[in-house]
């Protein structure tokens, strides 16, 4: 198969990027997407030209690392699929590829299709964990978790934190990120205690690091790799308007 | 002399009596101490975060550009501990054994003890920290059994285990970083180890954003940077994973033990062409329902429907009749390697086998099948584009874990003074073969239950002393790194480095991989330092020191895999015997299983670093049994 790319390149995070075309040859329907960008890239190399930098680590489709935005889709667009696991025999022969970065306030581009996702990591640190030490936990099976709940937490647990939903939504809101984590530990009796703290302290960050306000139209939800449902956004709502009827929250 | 520290008196009582023993540092003291934490796996973010709840000042490093994506967030199957919820005898004690006879009697009995004893309060730790582990309509936590047990003491999370453990001990480490007492350094790669005065006391690290070389001083270096599977190229590691933290502590003095020791597992998604950057692991479950076969005649290229039953060799049920399709993995994966050597592998290449689901398919329903593995058939379809309900599922061994690592002492000290290993970058629990949901536990047990006392006793027992990263021995230990960088940059030669990485990973495969010998060992090692030295004169490295780089990134690991490959032949040529995962075929029962020689190899080999261009010194650790009695391992 071959493909047309038009890959945005941008030497650095102060510099002016653009759309440059590539030529993809040789390619086989078994290589994954990422794999397809490794061939183009030795070409480029060999050729004395600098590769198109990109992001990727476990290619599993696990650690969301992998951030590409392919013909206007976060991931590409086939359901429930990271980008490294986007197999080239699901485009055509002949056909004119599109890639571009994570395009968000809060996701700057650091070079070509790599973007600083650190914002996430704030966002986590303001609220997103369960205040216990190492040491002196009860026994594991001291506290009976409804198995309905127990896997209703882990479903919002599985988001690998890419940002696609951010880069999907119009208004680059993070808020399928942040209700997945507040789901996951609200639900647990474990988080209970710092339920409407963590809300409302994970929104402010949110709010704080420029991702925008959500508008429930759900172009998050579509994009998701680990199809993270919309209803974990209710449920942050909820829990986050009660934080603030009660004024907790720092 | 290596002096492993380990505790006198019984088994059972090691750890308590070691940790009565241990020298405590006060706790308006620990605030003056800096800890450098190389790593945020299971390892590293477990250790930072409880490093700093005690009032350490932490300072954590990772690769990536966060901490969360560590590849510890891979692991699929679950986590072992000796809970005995499901009331089934298990015990400590049998949790030890087990990973003792797993390990092919080749790790040491103390550190295996306290892993075991140590396995529960992890369980405990997690759940505090909201893990949400597979549950029963009861309410409390599901166990599955894994191989090499007869009981059920795996804990998991869907196939996600390692990832909802992870990000247990990211979220540990995000409450610390927001309190101020854990400093996050993320792409930020490790380059080199300061020592002063003959202790670890720092790191050269490269910001992988900006491209500059900076150093960190400390009291103490902790590494927690994983395995080294990337050495052959193709593994189911992460395409980061990298030797390079490890591989500059050995060459700055720390011994490195049993390189040779690695895991090659049995199912995962076979190689598809030149181009593959990783393989992907397909849990082992499956072998409970599918049947492996290949055609008898080598050169069939039928499609699998077109061959008659009597033309097809179940070879596992045909060479194990007792265990069949459920071999354990090491003898799995060799009998694979086997077929496809005769000629009789199918697929792309030849490389790969059959693993059939038509039975069972017919006997329980397609449904059935579904409710099972249903995930595990989606995730092999969108790789391998095929419905394995309908069609076979290729599969093929691949390097999956590192049992090998830096040698480090009861205490996790290795022998550079002030310098600690954790997690899979140690050699210390799984002899010469870990057993499944092993790693996850052990990283965590040397993070969150180790380190914590250890540390303390060699702040306790040595004279303070952080010295300034503006020191010369910094200074001239970044000079080295700014060189190196600039060297690689400047060869400007014509082959990538994509393919220098490929050609020493398949040289490695093929000699160093799941069956050796010395032929094979003696030709690799006398073949890698060729490429290694093509690659130093013609390898191409694009673009500037300053700013992202990922070419030059990945030249600085592959030229040290470029050299460690080249230990790892010499470990394995060294070792004149079979045991576990290390297979030499000299070495072998009359059915082919691994044959042990304990009267001469019952030791831990600890490679250290004499000089780019002489032969590294080996030091051995024998390996005293004082509770179990080495046996034959068999799982007939
Ligand atoms: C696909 C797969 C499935 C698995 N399934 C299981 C399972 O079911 N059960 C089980 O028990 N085990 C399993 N394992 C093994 C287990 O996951 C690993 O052994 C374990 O997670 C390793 O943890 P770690 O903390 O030691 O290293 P890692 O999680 O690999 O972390 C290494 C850290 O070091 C950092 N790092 C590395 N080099 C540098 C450097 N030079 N500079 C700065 N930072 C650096 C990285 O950024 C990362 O943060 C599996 C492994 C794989 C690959
Ligand atoms: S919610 Fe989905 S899209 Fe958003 S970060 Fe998590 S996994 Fe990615
Ligand atoms: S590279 Fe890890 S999710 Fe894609």
């Amino acid at each position: 198969m071959n493909f047309t790319l038009k890959v945005w390149r941008q030497g650095g995070p102060d510099t002016a990027g653009r759309f440059e075309t590539y030529q993809a040859k040789d390619i086989q329907g078994e290589m994954s997407f990422l794999e397809m960008l490794d061939v183009v890239n030795e070409d480029l190399i060999t050729g004395g030209h600098e590769p198109i930098d990109f992001d990727s680590d476990c290619r599993e489709g696990i650690c969301g690392m992998c951030s590409l935005v392919v013909n206007g889709i976060p991931h590409g667009g086939q359901k429930g699929t990271t980008v490294c696991q986007l197999h080239m025999r699901s485009f055509e022969d002949g056909q004119t590829i599109t890639i571009e970065p994570w395009r968000a306030k809060a996701f700057p581009v650091l070079k070509d299709l790599v973007v600083d996702r650190t914002a996430f990591d704030r966002v986590i640190q303001s609220g997103g964990y369960i205040s216990v030490n190492t040491g002196g936990a009860p026994d594991a099976n001291a506290t009976p978790i409804a198995k309905i709940d127990a896997d209703y937490a882990f479903d919002a647990a599985t988001c690998i934190g890419c940002g696609a939903c951010v880069a999907a939504c119009k208004n680059s809101s993070a808020m399928l990120f942040v209700g997945a984590k507040v789901t996951h530990l609200n639900v647990l009796p474990q988080g209970h205690p710092e339920r409407f703290t963590r809300a409302v302290n994970m929104v402010e960050a949110m709010d704080s690091e420029g991702f925008g306000a959500c508008t429930v139209t759900g172009a998050c939800a579509a994009v998701c790799p680990k199809e993270i449902p919309l209803d974990v956004i209710s449920k942050l709502n909820k829990d986050y308007a009660l934080g603030v009827l009660k004024g907790v929250g720092v | 002399m290596l002096d492993s520290k380990i505790p006198s008196g019984p088994l059972a009582q090691k750890w308590d009596k070691h940790r009565f023993d241990l020298k405590l540092v006060n706790p308006a003291n620990k605030r003056k101490f800096t800890v450098i934490v190389v790593g945020s796996g299971l390892a590293g973010a477990s250790a930072s975060a409880t490093l700093s709840e005690l009032g350490y000042k932490v300072k954590c490093f990772c690769y990536q550009d966060s901490p969360r994506r560590a590849h510890s967030i891979a692991a699929q199957g679950g986590i072992n501990a000796a809970k005995n919820y499901q009331n089934d005898g298990d015990s400590t004690y049998r949790l030890f054994y087990d990973t003792i006879k797993g390990g092919d009697f080749r790790a040491r009995e103390a550190n295996v003890y306290r892993l075991a004893q140590v396995s529960t309060n992890i369980i405990d730790q997690c759940v505090a920290q909201g893990v949400p582990f597979a549950r029963e309509y009861g309410g409390h936590l599901a166990n599955r059994s894994f191989g090499g047990a007869q009981v059920s003491r795996t804990f998991y999370a869907r196939g996600q285990t390692g990832q909802q453990l992870l990000l247990g001990a990211y979220q540990a480490l995000a409450k610390q970083i927001a309190k101020g007492a854990v400093q996050m350094f993320s792409r930020t790669e490790m380059l080199d180890l300061v020592l002063v005065d003959g202790h670890a006391k720092g790191i050269v690290v490269r910001d992988l954003n900006t491209g500059r070389v900076t150093s960190h001083s400390a009291d103490a270096v902790v590494l927690a940077t994983g395995g080294y599977g990337n050495a052959f190229y193709l593994s189911t590691n992460a395409v980061g994973c990298n030797v390079t933290a490890a591989f500059r502590a050995y060459k700055r003095g720390a011994l490195f033990a049993n390189p040779c020791y690695t895991q090659i597992h049995p199912t995962c998604i076979p190689v598809n062409g030149d181009y593959q950057s990783k393989l992907t692991l397909m849990s082992e479950s499956l072998r409970n329902d599918g049947r492996v076969w290949v055609p008898k005649k080598p050169g069939d290229t039928r499609a699998a429907s077109d061959i008659p039953e009597d033309e097809r060799d179940y070879y596992l049920e045909r060479k194990y009749p007792s265990f069949g399709n459920l071999a354990p993995r090491d003898i799995a994966s060799r009998a694979a390697k086997e077929v496809c050597d005769e000629g009789r592998g199918v697929g792309p290449g030849g490389l790969g086998v059959y693993l059939d689901f038509s039975d069972a398919i017919r006997r329980d329903s397609e449904d059935a099948i579904r409710a099972r593995y249903g995930n595990l058939f989606q995730m092999y379809e969108k790789i391998a584009g095929e419905n394995a309900y309908k069609t076979p599922m290729r599969i093929y061994p691949a390097v999956h874990y590192t049992m090998g690592g830096l040698w480090v002492d009861y205490n996790l000290m290795s022998n550079i003074p002030g310098l600690f290993v954790l997690g899979e970058a140690n050699f210390s629990d799984h002899g010469a073969n870990r057993l499944g949901a092993s790693a996850l536990m052990q990283g965590l047990a040397d993070g969150y239950f180790v380190i914590p006392y250890t540390i303390g006793h060699y702040f306790a027992t040595t004279p303070k002393n952080c010295p300034s990263d503006s020191s010369q021995e910094f200074r001239d230990v970044e000079k080295q790194v700014n060189e190196r960088i600039q060297k690689l940059l400047s060869i400007d030669g014509k082959r990538t480095v994509r393919s220098f990485h490929r050609e020493v990973g398949k040289m490695i495969w093929d000699k160093c991989g799941m069956a050796r010998n010395k032929e094979g060992l003696e030709e690799a090692i006398r073949l890698i330092p060729s490429i290694r030295e093509e690659f130093w004169q013609n390898v191409k490295v694009t673009g500037e020191p300053e700013g992202i780089n990922k070419t030059l990134e990945h030249a600085g690991r592959v030229a040290d895999f470029l050299e460690f490959g080249e230990l790892m032949c010499l470990d394995a040529l060294e070792r004149d015997e079979s045991c576990g995962g290390h297979f030499r075929t000299e070495h072998q029962t009359p059915d082919g299983e691994a044959l042990r020689n304990d009267e001469d190899f019952a030791y831990v080999s600890a490679w250290g670093f004499t000089g780019d261009s002489s032969r590294p010194s080996l030091e051995k650790e024998p390996l005293v049994y004082e509770e179990v009695k080495m046996t034959q391992r068999s799982y007939k």
